[in-house]
């Protein structure tokens, strides 16, 4: 067997697992854990597609700040022992949830290999576009315009998290 | 160096990690655990980009990925600072603990 179908058979069961982990678990730290693990994995398969600059950005981003921020808030509220952090389960919101998710699995997976893609190689082109030089000569040419906006959109939502998340002082005091 | 694995394998991939969140998203009371699904959802689209874009050879397809994490990190900070809030007004994070707007 060839390494990339080995890398893509670990990566794949370890993003599955770890997504399965992180809806499964009771206590969200342990959640946000195997989430970690998840961003990881999917780093690794954007690997396999020689990707580096995304894979790159998948560690630094969602890994490192995404998570960090999710872990800071589960620790800012102090939800109290695991005890009580035991869901009341409802089974039919949970029985009918998953059947219905695996319906949509299957109806996704027929629709995708009765019309297969064919693709079955990498583009000759895809080790030269993923490199942080390409990305970054069409995000300052030809996507120059989605980049501003999406610094508009950050400073937006600064504003915005700063605002909700302040504590509101006494009127007049 | 290319593969041999086949563009269909890393969308069924992709459909089955996007499945996977909404069950979370539909299952679960925690609001976090919740965003985090919600997360789940957006890494198995960005995949499926990425796979789109490596077969094809266009570089549009990372080019979306990249600005996706930056909504996504835009929608981390206000989608905490709202649940932030709400735990500071309602002392809860359960979703279903919260129906001041349910009709």
């Amino acid at each position: 067997m060839e390494v990339q179908v080995i890398l893509f058979a670990i990566f794949a069961v370890g993003a599955i697992g770890s997504a399965i982990v992180t809806v499964t678990r009771k206590n969200p730290v342990a959640s946000a854990m195997a989430l970690v693990g998840h961003f990881f994995m999917l780093s690794g398969l954007y690997l396999t597609l020689e990707a580096q600059f995304v894979a790159a950005v998948q560690v630094l981003v969602y890994a490192g700040a995404i998570m960090v921020l999710v872990v800071f808030v589960i620790m800012l509220l102090n939800l109290g022992t695991e005890q009580q952090l035991a869901e009341r389960s409802s089974y039919l919101r949970g029985t009918l949830g998953t059947l219905f998710a695996a319906l949509f699995v299957i109806l996704l997976a027929l629709a995708i290999t009765s019309n297969p893609s064919g693709a079955n190689q990498l583009s000759s082109k895809a080790v030269e576009i993923g490199t942080t030089e390409s990305i970054g000569q069409s995000l300052f040419t030809q996507y120059l315009f989605p980049f501003e906006a999406v610094s508009l959109l950050l400073l937006a939502a600064l504003i915005g998290a700063v605002i909700l998340a302040k504590r509101h002082v006494q009127e007049g005091a | 160096m290319p593969t041999s694995i086949p563009l269909d394998y890393y969308l069924i991939l992709s459909a089955v990690l996007f499945v996977t969140g909404v069950v979370g998203v539909i299952t679960r009371r925690n609001a976090i655990v919740i965003f985090m699904s919600i997360e789940l959802m957006l890494n198995a689209v960005n995949l499926s980009m990425v796979a789109f874009s490596a077969y094809s050879g266009d570089i549009a397809g990372q080019m979306f990925v990249f600005f996706i994490m930056a909504v996504a990190a835009a929608e981390a900070a206000v989608g905490l600072a709202i649940v932030l809030s709400l735990f500071r007004n309602k002392q809860t994070v359960y979703v279903d603990e919260v129906n001041l707007m349910k009709w």
